[in-house]
Order: C-alpha cells, then sequence, then structure tokens
C-alpha cells in the first residue's frame, strides 16, 4: 500500500504525458486526487502498521495528520483544475498536469521516508515539480518568480543536504554507525557529539526553513504566491510547505531525544516571532493582494514553529493550526485567483467591487480573510487561541504579547487590503473580461471553507485523538 | 590511497580561487568541471576498496559533474550570452579576497568542531565549508544567470566533499537521487536561462527586479 500512494499519483502522471487531448487531459488530476484520497482513508482506518523497505518509509502519527492534509487539499484544488484550464484553452496544459501529478507522488514520499537523505532527495523533487507550474503563465513576471524560487529554494536545500551529513557525521564522531535512518537517530540522539548536533539543526532549520518559508529566507514567497495561478499557490501554502514543516519536525525531534530541548525551542520561538513580525510589517498597505497572501502565509508558518517551540499544549495547537491554516488557504488562494481573473489585475488600484461583481468568490475572499485572521467560527480561530493559552500556562508572557500584537497588525493590514477589494463599485476595467463566477469554480472553494469553518465548530474524536498521539509521538521522552 | 585526497583537496580549494577571479564564462564553468572531477576520484580514494557500486558512483558523479553538466552550460553560453565575460557586481580582487577570508574562516570554524577520527584527512571538513562559501559568494556577487548556476553547482561540490566522510551512512541509492536531483535542477534552470534570454535578450538577473516591494 505504501508504495501504491506514491507511484499511483506519478502513474496518472506519466499518462497526463501521454494523452494527447488537452481538454481531456485535466481530468487526470480530480481522479488522482480521488483514488489518493480513497487510499489515504483506508490506511488512516485499518489502524495496523504501513511501512516499507526496512524502515525507510514508514506512516508516523506525524505524518498521518500531513498525509490526509495534503490529500484532501489536493482532491479539492483537483476538481477546480479543470474548470481553471478551461479558461485557458490557448495554453498546452501537458507539463502542468504531469507537474501537478508528480507534486503530490513527492510530497506523499516526503511525509512517508524515514530516511532522511530520501526525504531531502524528495523535498528537492516538490521543488523542480512546481517550477513548472508557477511558470505556467510564460509572462516576464512569471519567469522572474521562477527563476528566484528554483534558485533560493535550490541553496536552502542544499544546506539542508549539508545540515544532514552533518547529522550523520555527529553519530560518526560519537563512534556509533553512522546512519540516516530517523527511528535510529531518535534511539542513538543522546550520545550524538553536541557541536555537530547544534551545527546540523540550524543548517537544517536554514534549509528546510526556505522551503518552507520562514523569514529571512522567504523573499522567494511573495513572487512566487503573487505570480502562481490561484490553484498552484493553494497547493503550495497547503501542502508543499507543510511537507517542508514536518521536515523541520523530524529533526526537532531529534534534538528533543538528545536531549538538547532548551537549545532547539529558543531557535524556533525566536524565528516564529521573527517571521510573524516581518510579515506584519509587509502585509500592512500591501496593494497586491495576491502578494497579501504570500506575506499572510510567511505569518502562519511563523505561527507554526511558534507553537512547536513553546512545547505542549502550544505544539498540540500549532499541528491543528497546520490543517486549519491549510484548508483556509485554500478558500483565499482560490477565491483570489478567481478575482484576478475577472479583473486581470491583483492590485487594489484596480480592483473595486469584487463583492458585487463575483457574488461568491468576493465573499468567500472575504470570508477566508476573517477566518484566517482568527475570527471565530473559524478553525483557525481555536488553533490560533489554543497556541495563545499553551504560552500563557507555559509562563511565557512575553512571547504572549508579541503574539497578539502581531496578529492585531496582521488583522488591520490585511483588513485594509481585503475590504478595498471586495467593497465599493466594480470598475469600468472589470466590465472587460467576460469572466463570471461559476459552479465549477467555486464549489471547491465553497467546500474549502464548509470545512474551515467545521473545525472550528466541531474537532471529530479521530483527529483530536491523532493529534494527541502526534503530538506524544514528537516530544518523546529522553 | 588515502594520502592523496589531502593534494586533491588543496587543488579544489584553489581552484575555488580560479573560479572567483575567473572574468571569461569559459575558465568559470572549466573550473567547476575539473572539480567534479576530481570529486569523483575522491570517493574511490575515501573508500579505500574498489567495490562495484563505488564506481559507479564514482562514475556517475565524473559523467555529470565532469561532463554532463559542463557541456549543458557551455551550450547555454554558445546559444544564449551575447558577451561571455563574467560581469560581477563585486570586482574581482574584492571576491577573491572575501574567498581568502571565508577560507580562512572555514578553517576556525572547522577547529571548533570535533573531528571524529584519524584515519581520514582533517583537510575535508575546511575545504567543504570553504567551497560552500565560495558557491554562496559567486551565487550573490555576479548577476549573470549562468553565473548563478555555476555558484549553486560549486556550493553542491562543497556539499559532496563533505560527504566523503560518510561514505558508509549515505546508500548508494540516495546518492543517486542526489545526483538526478541535481541534474533535473541544472536542466530546468537552463530551460529557464534559455526563456530569460529569449524574453529580455540579456541573461543578466539585474533585469529579473519588477517583483519587489
Amino acid at each position: 500500500m505504501v508504495f501504491w500512494l506514491i507511484f499511483v499519483p506519478l502513474i496518472i502522471a506519466v499518462a497526463a504525458l501521454v494523452v494527447p487531448s488537452n481538454r481531456w487531459r485535466p481530468w487526470l488530476i480530480p481522479l488522482a486526487g480521488v483514488v489518493h484520497l480513497g487510499m489515504t482513508g483506508w490506511v488512516l482506518s485499518c489502524g495496523h502498521p504501513v511501512a516499507g523497505l526496512q524502515g525507510w518509509l514508514a506512516l508516523d502519527p506525524l505524518g498521518k495528520l500531513v498525509l490526509g492534509l495534503i490529500s484532501v487539499i489536493f482532491t479539492i484544488c483537483g476538481f477546480y483544475a479543470p474548470a481553471y484550464l478551461d479558461l485557458r484553452p490557448e495554453r498546452q496544459n501537458r507539463f502542468f498536469c504531469a507537474c501537478l501529478l508528480g507534486m503530490l507522488g513527492m510530497m506523499t514520499l516526503v511525509v512517508l521516508s524515514h530516511h532522511l537523505g530520501l526525504m531531502w532527495v524528495a523535498i528537492e523533487a516538490t521543488t523542480l515539480c512546481t517550477a513548472p507550474l508557477l511558470f505556467f503563465n510564460h509572462s516576464a513576471r512569471s519567469l522572474e518568480a521562477t527563476w528566484k524560487y528554483l534558485l533560493i529554494g535550490s541553496v536552502g536545500i542544499a544546506l539542508a543536504l549539508l545540515g544532514s551529513f552533518f547529522l550523520a557525521y555527529s553519530s560518526l564522531h560519537a563512534g556509533l554507525v553512522p546512519t540516516l535512518l530517523l527511528d535510529d537517530l531518535v534511539k542513538i540522539a543522546p550520545q550524538l557529539s553536541r557541536p555537530w548536533l547544534h551545527a546540523a539543526f540550524v543548517l537544517l532549520l536554514v534549509g528546510y526553513g526556505t522551503k518552507m518559508g520562514l523569514a529571512p529566507m522567504h523573499t522567494w514567497k511573495p513572487d512566487a504566491y503573487g505570480e502562481a495561478p490561484g490553484l498552484v499557490g493553494a497547493l503550495l501554502a497547503g501542502g508543499v510547505t507543510s511537507c517542508a514543516f514536518l521536515s523541520i519536525l523530524r529533526f526537532y525531534q531529534i534534538c528533543l531525544a538528545a536531549p538538547e530541548a532548551a537549545f532547539a525551542r529558543e531557535i524556533l520561538v525566536f524565528i516564529g516571532l521573527f517571521s510573524m513580525a516581518v510579515a506584519a510589517v509587509f502585509m500592512v498597505r500591501q496593494r497586491d493582494f495576491k502578494r497579501m497572501l504570500a506575506y499572510s502565509s510567511v505569518e502562519h508558518m511563523g505561527i507554526l514553529v511558534l507553537g512547536i517551540g513553546l512545547g505542549g499544549l502550544a505544539a498540540f495547537g500549532a499541528l491543528l493550526h497546520m490543517i486549519t491554516n491549510g484548508v483556509t488557504k485554500g478558500v483565499l488562494f482560490l477565491s483570489a485567483g478567481n478575482i484576478h481573473r475577472a479583473y486581470g489585475s491583483k492590485l487594489t488600484d484596480d480592483v473595486r467591487g469584487a463583492m458585487r461583481r463575483l457574488p461568491v468568490s468576493g465573499v468567500t475572499f472575504l470570508a477566508g480573510f476573517l477566518i484566517v485572521t482568527g475570527s471565530p467560527p473559524g478553525g483557525p480561530f481555536i488553533s490560533e487561541f489554543t497556541i495563545l493559552t499553551g504560552a500563557i500556562n507555559g509562563g511565557h508572557y512575553a512571547v504572549a504579547a508579541m503574539y497578539l500584537a502581531v496578529l492585531a497588525i496582521v488583522f488591520i493590514g490585511m483588513g485594509t487590503t481585503v475590504l478595498r477589494v471586495v467593497q465599493g463599485v466594480p470598475s469600468p476595467q472589470a466590465a472587460s473580461t467576460a469572466y463570471r463566477d461559476r459552479p465549477q469554480l467555486v464549489i471547491p472553494i465553497l467546500i474549502f471553507l464548509g470545512l474551515s469553518i467545521l473545525l472550528g465548530l466541531y474537532i471529530p474524536n479521530s483527529l483530536t485523538t491523532a493529534l494527541h498521539d502526534a503530538v506524544a509521538y514528537l516530544e518523546v521522552k529522553p | 590511497m588515502k594520502d592523496f585526497i589531502d593534494p586533491i583537496l588543496v587543488v579544489v580549494l584553489l581552484l575555488n580561487f580560479v573560479a572567483l577571479g575567473a572574468s571569461r564564462l569559459r575558465t568559470l564553468i572549466q573550473a567547476v568541471a575539473v572539480q567534479g572531477i576530481l570529486l569523483g576520484f575522491m570517493i574511490v580514494m575515501a573508500h579505500g576498496s574498489f567495490m562495484i557500486w563505488v564506481a559507479l558512483m564514482a562514475g556517475a558523479t565524473v559523467a555529470l559533474k565532469g561532463v554532463v553538466i559542463p557541456r549543458m552550460l557551455f551550450h547555454a553560453v554558445r546559444e544564449v550570452v551575447i558577451r561571455r565575460e563574467v560581469e560581477p557586481i563585486v570586482g574581482f580582487v574584492a571576491s577573491l579576497f572575501l574567498g581568502a577570508v571565508g577560507t580562512a574562516l572555514a578553517l576556525l570554524f572547522s577547529k571548533t568542531l570535533p573531528i571524529a577520527h584519524d584515519h581520514m584527512s582533517s583537510l575535508v571538513v575546511p575545504a567543504s565549508l570553504s567551497t560552500v562559501l565560495t558557491g554562496f559568494l559567486i551565487l550573490t556577487t555576479r548577476s549573470k544567470a549562468i553565473t548563478q548556476v555555476v555558484g549553486y553547482l560549486i556550493l553542491e561540490n562543497g556539499v559532496f566533499i563533505f560527504g566523503l566522510l560518510l561514505m558508509e551512512a549515505i546508500p548508494f541509492l540516495v546518492e543517486l537521487g542526489v545526483l538526478l536531483d541535481l541534474f533535473v535542477a541544472i536542466f530546468v534552470m537552463g530551460i529557464i536561462i534559455h526563456k530569460i534570454s529569449r524574453e529580455f535578450s540579456s541573461v543578466s538577473t539585474n533585469m529579473l527586479s519588477e517583483l519587489k516591494e
């Protein structure tokens, strides 16, 4: 089963390269999503351990959360894809479809790999699969975004490889057989050479943090999310970044087992708050609403590592936030994509009155903004509140105060931009495009919206158990 | 065999300076190609015994880093580059000076990290870190897209040098995966360079400055 999860998307990707019809090919994407979701559901519900290749591949409690998340996001986005590509009949979508499917296969491999070298290969492969997706519009601006994404991402990941080597060397230095298997490293963590472990953790945080988009390594993100189709933005912000977050958690787990908790936690809390603050600064007076979403993603990645760094209840909140944020980002990016298409611009100077022009996408964009900034009854409200409670319970009052202050600034900054977009009277320019909301392009958004509100009102028992298992698995007692 | 590693690492370090001082793209690409070939030799020497997978690994490294990727870069230079100079943002003398400072820092920093075993050259860690820094320097101070790719390659070479210490820990499959990823990355970058040159009729990344706050 573990192999099918990885290979089915890849096989369908090859099929996408072969299918000649530009019109029917995109339907392979929802097909792959449904099959992947079905297999994921079966794997998550059947209970018996999933593993393969002598411990190289395994599904642990943390992996279960991320696997479920990427599968759901991909499936919903998958149903958006055919209608979106139908709007662009002039564009050849062969590579777009194949890369999208390859990305799903590689994200699954990241989640399942328990060999840190294999995980590195898979993460770099997600970078390579997404680069052509960013270039879909074939404009000078998308070219610039793709170049920056590819180069900054690859350099960051090269540093992560050096960090992985440092980690293996720390076991060699301790006189042990060098290994890159996660389970072995957690077991022998207390004996690892400390200086090498510290250096490794810093390099890995910089490397995979680049991929996740933590400040100050986030510079590719506004460009890439700004130029990518909304569909790709949703998958990057909800899926790929969650995979990068998972890889940071893998190394954090080794640090906790070492036990070097204080060292790792301090760095994570600092970089989390720093990312939130940087994002807040750039979100105020932001004129480009897709770039604004990118900074929102930087902010939420900061919240994730902050929560993990605080530990305990906040770590529970952070893992819940990974899910609620991923789902809400789906609402925002797909709505923003529709608005962009209807106005032919993504600047607030040109885009006004989206609620009148696009009664569904405009309203979901506004709702998505309210939910992602932590308004009840959305899911992020619960998860952000849990992280706050965790910070206060742990006695980190200064951190809690800064966290609240940044959230308030973000709410105001993001609110100004979003309200300018949705309120008012549509500009004459808007009438020039033929785009109108249509069911295939808004139902996926409504499903995302429904999920994110549902998570705020009621968290199923199975999810709570899965989250508790994941926190217990992550925060191993040395 | 392992006695030869130190002299080769010295050559690798010298090649870093050749790359930093190179004013012509050809010289720069040749420097990185020679570095790639030396890496392949060092894989065989680091392992000592001659096994089939070591030979395969070394062969793949030499073929990719020493032949295929440099050929792709030369091809790109022929196809798209209008002027064949490197066009540095920071001058060559300053780059060489920064490279020397970086190498000194790498030596100092690797002193603070404990080296595990005496059977391996003590130059591996500083050489690796210094090569990573050189790659970073070229990446950030040269404005052409191709020179940035070369910088990335040198950085990767530095990471590979560190990997020599861990021949047993990193399975063959993973090393091949890393090489494959590297190859595809350079390939995709090559395609983008081609598109950049068509779009802007130049491959200077100075043109790529429209997206900013």
